[in-house]
């Protein structure tokens, strides 16, 4: 019994064999590199509050506006089979908005939640307009993406007239850092509110299905009462959000608005995290966690090679090796091939026996 | 090997995981001769065919071919080119964003470069002497199906094969363009080209086929000359002793059509359908026939919404109610069951499970999921009822047989307890005992008070389940069968044209 | 009327083919859009200079561009086209400078003619050593070319910056040779004191000239050029109707290379210089021209007549943002941003209006 159900658990998850795998080679090899690797300590920030340090904490810190840029890419790629490519050039859009309110008054709780409200509302709109060209006029997304991508980060820098604003401000910083009292970074428990708000809205919402049946048969799910134009926009708009959400985060780690740094090359990344997630960029079936856990690696991968010494223009190279080699093990084509040399190294024998027979 | 032989294959055997595809199977083909390829669906016509065209390796059995020392292995389409066999598929395969003239001409030969003008004249010449109404410069996605099969004709006969494959080629053709393809394929014959001709249509085989063979559960019948073996031979010879079992199957008295209609239309049209009245009572059977293409389905597209409605006004049980998508006729208790299962019916990634309940999710909105415990207990329940044959309910749809895939559709409506079910094509492409079972169950759901509408281009099964026939022809309602009517003469009649 | 056009059913011009809407299309909003700019700005955009000084500054994008349309006819994508640019850019520089393969340079005496020789192949075998790995685990091991151009561009990215951190400079002596430029008097223009300057091209744009007609010959001439329409038009029936699926995908990845590279020697005669942010972003403009020149990235329709007009139109909007006094630095993406909406919005329509149409005249029928 016990072993039936563990070959069942494997069999509908196996997806999230390449990102568990990526994970675990990355930790075997930090072992043996450095064991202090993984040694987390607590140390007190310049206000004297205690604060949790060491590689696995800036990994996750790190990676936080990652995993939540690729929870809503995996809805996108899910419902239309294909990617958002806009997504840093939306967040930096979004990070805009919030300093500029943030800008209009004395920052009170009340104003920042209003430019968190005001940057979601923007996010969205451009979000819809994205899933308006992908869904309505069936442009494929990477290209619907690309008018965002080339130019909005232009729009970004237009918001605040050209400047890149500095925001003093503790609530803010608390954002991007810590809340006093608290240990773990913020963008980490940010992270963890935004991983909650998607499973309540899974758990209590058949959205899941929706989502995955469109990608898999758009025209079953039409007769079956579903509307796929509906589902699509909304998956788009829900990036939007995450968009929002991380441009929030870039923007309150550094206090600043950088129209051109902010989030630079995250698409990609996003999508990778997707991609060795385990999901099919061709859309269809998606597990979230296994993005999520594919968002992790990658920024394991980047904190290994930084903790090694490589210089940070340099990592690109190194990732760029690291992606190929996960994609080959992971193609169907070199998996098909594995398992017809075991079945032969297996049957070899009998198979030729029964020829000369 | 005989001087006349084109092509012999022995003992030919294909199994896909769980299924005997075809258990050896022999097959003759002489030169200068049409030989027809029949079977029910799922009989194994297609897997032979895509064995010989190398889309499929054969997993034991022997091919050899004229003029060609020893058996050959064909492991892809091009290299049975190479061995003079050519194939025109029910699906076009050819490049909608090419030219008709480069469709025909492209992957072949060796030169590298592409001589437009010589091709094009070419393509011109033989177009014209083959009578087929296309321009070679003309983008192929601009002709209609029909043309662009024969244009996927006219390319395999300029490849001088010796093995023409015709995969079900008329489905898509009117009668006119049938005469021309028949003319067409004698005049091949005559040049002695062999000719597999696969197709559903008993009378086409009369009319132009040499010999016949017949194929059933992915094994051999036998061979026979056309002239030995009649009509309703040829059909026992199909179906088999199966056709006994369906004969038990009795059809209730007819429900009481002259009270108030479950379901009532008047003027209904489609963006795909022309404007028709249709009526139907609680725990009436009926059913729309006709050719394909003659518009039966785009008709109950209509009532389900599935295409866009641009009039009509609607009655359910004497109330006006509006229907114009297909979560409209869901929420009114109507269930459709779609023609292209692949296209329209399965999700095929998700689980047996997932596409049970789909239809009853989306009746109760997004808002309202239906828990795990509950999605497995009908699943469970479904999966018993209609005995569906799957590992598990984790299962996904795409790894069933089509008649199971199609037992899980039926489930995911029968779920939503509609009162109205619209079943198009429920037989199609499934083995014979599911057939038997699916009629079986449209009886009894019709007996427990569900109105069902139920189209199959096989008449003899809407006899035997319907208790009034719609037939339509050219896209409008010609004629209404009830009582005595129903009897394959009168409605083959009616559909030909020469019923009133 | 009717009868006339009963008698000659065969003179009937042929409908266009989704390629030559497209194209027709492009080419029309490019002219329209310059005649327009110099009628409104008139000064720069008379002189055929200004035309010239786009083809000078974006040879390398035409070329690079050719090689997307290739790809995206066979319903492909190569994001790595901007990073492989720039890697052989800098490894061109490098040679040419003497930091790199100096060793093996000085054993074979070469000259400084010889030098640049030497760079030029290096710079071609980069640019197929990258088509040809990411062609063979794109079409044999059918792995995504989105994820595998993409790793391939972080690839070539990377190790712009392992070879050297900082800026490098090719020595002048070697730039003024391969910065010759070619002077056409009759297309000059008088200056403000009356001295003729003749326009002036550099060799980097005939060799993109020669590119885009080869490009265009193979892709209208070739048999493998018919394929890639094939496979990118419907890749199962490419396949049954007798085309090498694979080789095709891999060829037009190698191709795509192979031009990448070119592009990058192109780069650096232009600039003289290798630098880590080298051609940013010219992935993203190579295919933004490819899709305003009416390449479809569903694969199958395209042209690359229409690319290089494409490249042509950026560059007219750039200039004409500029010219206008929009002079703040974010109306130069965001236009071309605009642009490509209008566009894609365009073709969308345009073909999904033909369709339409289509269906509708079978239904007559």
């Amino acid at each position: 019994m016990a072993g039936k159900k563990k070959s069942t658990f494997f069999a509908n998850n196996s997806q999230l064999l390449i990102p568990l795998i990526a994970i675990a080679l990355l930790v075997i090899f930090n072992l043996f590199r450095d064991p202090s690797f993984f040694s987390v300590s607590i140390a007190s920030n310049n206000r004297g509050d205690p604060v949790l340090q060491g590689n696995l904490i800036s990994i996750l810190n790190g990676a936080s506006e990652l995993v939540i840029l690729s929870m809503g890419m995996t809805l996108v790629t899910a419902a239309s089979g294909g990617q958002d490519i806009s997504v840093g050039a939306l967040a930096a859009i979004a990070g805009s908005m919030f300093v500029k309110v943030l800008k209009s008054g004395t920052v009170t709780p009340g104003l920042i939640i209003a430019a968190f409200l005001a940057c979601c509302a923007v996010a969205m709109v451009f979000g819809a307009f994205n899933g308006t060209l992908v869904s309505v006029f069936g442009i494929q997304p990477m290209i619907a993406t690309l008018i965002l991508f080339t130019s909005g980060r232009s729009i970004a820098y237009w918001i605040n007239g050209g400047a890149t604003p500095t925001i003093e401000n503790a609530t803010i910083n608390a954002i991007g850092s810590f809340i006093p009292g608290i240990a773990i970074p913020t963008p980490i428990l940010i992270v963890a509110a935004m991983g909650i708000l998607f499973a309540l809205l899974f758990r209590f919402t058949a959205l899941g299905m929706y989502i995955q049946t469109v990608g898999i048969n758009q025209s079953a799910a039409r007769l079956n009462g579903i509307n796929p134009v509906g589902i699509k926009l909304l998956t788009f708009i829900l990036l939007g959000i995450c968009c929002a959400v991380s441009g929030v985060i870039g923007v309150s780690r550094l206090g600043l608005i950088n129209h051109e740094t902010l989030l630079i090359n995250i698409e990609m990344d996003a999508i990778l995290a997707v991609a060795i997630g385990g999901n099919n960029l061709g859309g269809g079936k998606f597990k979230m966690i296994g993005s999520v856990l594919g968002a992790y690696a990658i920024q394991a991968l980047t904190i290994t090679l930084y903790a090694m010494k490589v210089p940070s223009t340099d990592v690109k190279a190194y990732k760029a090796i690291v992606i190929i080699i996960l994609v080959v093990i992971g193609s169907p084509v070199v998996k098909a091939k594995v398992d017809q040399l075991m079945k032969k190294i297996r049957t070899g024998g009998s198979a030729e026996r029964r020829q000369s027979a | 090997m005989q001087d006349d032989i084109v092509l012999t294959m022995r003992r030919i055997c294909k199994y896909f995981p769980g299924v005997r595809a075809l258990n050896d199977v022999d097959f003759t083909l002489r030169k200068g001769t049409i030989h027809a390829l029949m079977g029910e669906n799922g009989a194994g016509k297609s897997t032979l065919i895509k064995v010989l065209t190398g889309v499929y390796l054969m997993d034991e059995g022997e091919i050899r071919i004229d003029g060609i020392e020893g058996p050959v292995t064909i492991r892809s389409p091009q290299e049975a080119q190479s061995y003079g066999i050519s194939t025109v598929y029910q699906e076009i395969t050819l490049c909608p964003n090419l030219t008709v003239a480069e469709n025909m001409f492209i992957g072949r030969g060796e030169k590298k470069s592409v001589d437009w003008k010589a091709m094009e004249k070419r393509a011109g010449e033989l177009l014209e002497s083959l009578g087929i109404p296309a321009r070679p410069k003309q983008q192929l996605g601009s002709c209609s199906l029909a043309v662009q099969q024969m244009v996927a004709i006219a390319r395999a006969v300029d490849t001088e094969c010796k093995v023409l494959i015709l995969d079900e080629p008329t489905s898509s053709l009117d009668d006119k363009e049938v005469a021309m393809l028949f003319r067409l394929m004698r005049d091949l014959r005559d040049r002695g080209v062999g000719i597999i001709f696969v197709t559903h249509f008993l009378e086409q085989v009369y009319e132009v086929s040499d010999t016949i063979t017949v194929l059933r559960n992915g094994e051999l019948v036998g061979e026979y000359a056309i002239k030995d073996l009649p009509q309703v031979k040829l059909v026992e010879k199909m179906i088999g002793k199966d056709l006994a079992d369906l004969e038990h199957i009795e059809k209730h008295a007819t429900a009481d059509t002259a009270a108030e209609p479950l379901y009532e239309v008047k003027n209904l049209s489609s963006s795909e359908s022309r404007p028709f009245d249709f009526h139907i009572a609680k725990g009436e059977v009926n059913g729309f026939t006709g050719l394909l293409g003659s518009g039966r389905s785009e008709s109950v597209r209509a009532i389900f919404g599935a295409d866009p409605v641009t009039g009509g006004s609607v009655k359910m049980s004497g109330k006006s109610v509006k229907i114009t998508k297909p979560l409209d006729a869901m929420k009114n208790g109507i269930g459709y069951l779609p023609e292209d299962r692949k296209r329209d019916g399965i999700v095929a990634e998700l689980s047996v499970r997932d596409n049970i309940i789909l239809a009853l999710q989306v009746v109760s909105g997004v808002t309202h999921p239906i828990s795990r415990a509950k999605a497995e207990a009908f699943a469970d329940e479904y999966i018993k009822a209609l005995d569906i044959k799957t590992a598990s309910s984790d299962t996904p749809i795409g790894s069933l047989s089509g008649g199971n895939q199609q037992k899980v559709i039926l489930a995911r409506w029968l779920l939503t307890h509609p009162q109205y079910l619209i079943l198009d094509e429920p037989t199609r492409g499934i083995d014979v005992g599911t057939k038997t079972e699916i009629q079986k169950l449209v009886l009894k759901l019709a007996e427990e008070g569900m109105s069902i509408t139920f189209i199959s281009s096989e008449i003899e099964e809407m006899l035997r389940t319907c208790s009034r026939l719609i037939v339509m022809r050219d896209r409008n309602i010609v004629g209404e069968l009830t009582g005595a009517d129903l009897t394959q003469d009168r409605v083959m009649h009616t559909i030909a044209g020469g019923g009133n | 009327m009717n009868s006339k056009n009963n008698q000659l059913p065969a003179r009937r011009r042929e409908p266009m083919t989704d390629t030559q809407l497209l194209l027709t299309i492009t080419i029309c909003i490019f002219f329209v859009m310059y005649v327009a700019a110099i009628l409104i700005w008139g000064g720069g955009f008379k002189k055929p200079q200004m035309l010239f000084d786009m083809l000078n500054d974006n040879a390398f994008l035409i070329i690079i561009s050719c090689g997307l349309t290739i790809v995206m006819i066979t319903g492909s994508i190569d994001i790595s086209v901007g990073g492989v640019t720039a890697l052989v850019a800098m490894v061109g520089v490098m040679i040419l400078n003497g930091t790199l393969f100096e060793g093996l340079i000085a054993s074979m005496h070469l000259a400084a003619a010889g030098r640049i020789v030497f760079a030029v192949v290096v710079s071609v075998l980069i640019g197929l050593a990258f088509g040809a790995v990411q062609g063979f685990l794109i079409a044999h091991l059918e792995i995504q070319p989105f994820i595998i151009t993409l790793a391939g561009m972080f690839f070539a990215r990377g190790m712009i910056t392992i070879l050297s951190v900082d800026p490098q400079k090719a020595p002048q002596d070697l730039m003024d040779i391969l910065q010759k430029r070619i002077e056409i008097e009759w297309l000059g223009s008088v200056n403000k004191k009356g001295v003729l300057i003749p326009a002036k091209m550099e060799i980097g744009v005939v060799i993109a000239l020669v590119i885009v007609v080869l490009v265009f010959l193979l892709l209208r001439k070739h048999r493998l050029g018919r394929s890639f329409y094939a496979v990118g038009g419907n890749r199962q029936s490419a396949l049954m109707l007798g085309v090498n699926v694979r080789k095709t995908r891999f060829m037009a990845h190698l191709i795509c290379g192979l031009l990448s590279g070119i592009a990058g020697f192109v780069f650096m005669m232009h600039t003289g210089a290798g630098n880590a942010t080298n051609a940013t972003a010219a992935e993203m403009n190579a295919i933004a021209s490819s899709i305003i020149g009416g390449t479809l990235l569903t694969g199958g329709v395209g042209n690359v007549i229409g690319t290089f007009f494409g490249v042509l139109t950026l560059s007219t909007i750039k200039a004409i943002v500029t010219t206008s006094g929009l002079r703040d630095p974010w109306w130069q993406s965001i236009t071309t941003g605009a642009m490509l909406a209008f566009f894609i919005v365009l073709q969308s329509v345009v073909l999904m209006g033909k369709n339409k149409r289509r269906r509708k005249s079978e239904e007559d029928k």
